[in-house]
């Protein structure tokens, strides 16, 4: 009964007013039977393949598929784990896949504050994690110490680790984390050039510019 | 949870043991304590967890204090619990600063309450006093290399200003 309605509604042999998708498909088939040529096949052509530089298509998929690492501090982690839940549902933006070994992470969040006696632990998981890396510093604690202002606490993550966006609040909500994360998709896709190294005065710390220097000396 | 109702007998009874060994009893808020000689806080101990009149087997919690005006100036704090009787019990030991780095020293009571190792490592760890016999005397929270006792009340607080707009005028160049 239902379907019949439906079927009433938009009948299946006859699409509605978008006859140029009609020929574009017939001419999608006449090409995957190979009976294209000429004329008809350079506008297909032209119409389905779009062209681009072979950097930005790599920055595209990288920024696409940000995987962070499986890795909570404090109570900020709450508001992370829950960026990844079904409500908010970071798998949109491909950065739901938190991975358990930092060395298939490409991105750390630092979700909470850094004791004194954590930061060479955080130190160590930054450091396994292979290039191309990124740093979220979520919340008030791990930006600038936050209410532990204290002997305790690390005074700011980006003191012993390059941050590549703070996110104020605390803790933040989940859509500040997701604001975190497009901001840091628009930065891999447009500026890549902005990283740490440049901030932070790096250069010559590259895996294979490291690689080539032990070339040379051996 | 009640504390024990008469510590002024328990004070005589311990002192007829060991004497000399409670040197004071005081009531706060209906929480009784014995103020024990730093020198002989074991004997006291022993005597309350084995003791005729004691039976405090259970310690609830070690901790100490600084009390950095008054004088002597630290203070560790035994919280005792009699479990057949439902009935706590303070104990509070003064120790004076020797001065010159040097640290405050009192028996480590490991042997008669095995829970209090890790307990007197953070005492030790927080505000420097020695707990002499201890098996294993380290920093147990901050970091091993860690300088200072920072619980002290003359330990620098720490931390950084944080630069606000109301506030930037306070730290010149701090743009820098």
């Amino acid at each position: 009964m239902r379907r019949e309605k439906l079927r009433r509604a938009a009948p299946l042999d006859e699409p509605a007013a978008t006859g140029d998708l009609k020929i574009r498909q017939q001419r999608a088939r006449a090409l995957l039977r190979g009976e294209l040529e000429g004329e008809e096949l350079e506008r297909h052509v032209r119409e389905s393949v779009i062209t681009t530089s072979f950097d930005a298509a790599v920055r595209w998929a990288r920024s696409n598929a940000i995987w962070p690492a499986t890795f909570g501090l404090a109570c900020c982690a709450i508001e992370m784990m829950s960026m990844v839940s079904a409500r908010y549902d970071a798998a949109r933006y491909g950065a739901e896949v938190f991975r358990a070994s930092p060395r298939q992470a490409d991105l750390l969040i630092l979700s909470g504050r850094v004791s004194i006696k954590m930061a060479p632990v955080v130190r160590r998981i930054y450091d396994q994690m292979l290039e191309p890396k990124w740093v979220i510093s979520m919340g008030a604690c791990s930006s600038s110490g936050g209410m532990f202002a204290n002997y305790a606490v690390v005074q700011g993550a980006d003191k012993f680790m390059p941050v590549d966006v703070h996110v104020p609040g605390c803790p933040p909500r989940p859509e500040a984390l997701m604001h975190a994360l497009l901001k840091l998709q628009r930065k891999v896709q447009e500026r890549p050039d902005l990283g740490w190294r440049a901030r932070y005065g790096a250069a010559g710390t590259e895996e294979p510019a490291r690689l080539a220097r032990e070339q040379e000396r051996a | 949870m009640s504390y024990a109702a008469d510590p002024e007998a328990i004070a005589r009874e311990l002192n007829g043991a060991h004497p000399g060994a409670v040197l004071e009893t005081s009531r706060h808020r209906g929480q009784a304590a014995l103020l024990v000689d730093p020198e002989r806080v074991l004997e006291a101990l022993g005597w309350l967890r084995e003791g005729p009149g004691g039976g405090y087997a259970f310690l609830a919690s070690l901790h100490a204090a600084d009390y950095l005006p008054a004088e002597p100036r630290f203070g560790v704090h035994y919280e005792l619990l009699c479990m057949e009787r439902v009935e706590r019990l303070r104990v509070k030991a003064l120790l004076a600063n020797p001065g010159d780095g040097d640290l405050p020293v009192i028996d480590s009571c490991v042997s008669l309450f095995p829970t209090a190792e890790f307990q007197e490592r953070e005492a030790y760890d927080f505000f420097g006093i020695e707990f002499r016999g201890h098996p294993d005397l380290r920093r147990i929270l901050m970091p091993e290399d860690y300088e200072g006792w920072p619980q002290r009340r003359d330990f620098p607080l720490g931390g950084e200003p944080v630069i606000f707009t109301h506030n930037e005028h306070t730290t010149p160049n701090w743009y820098d």
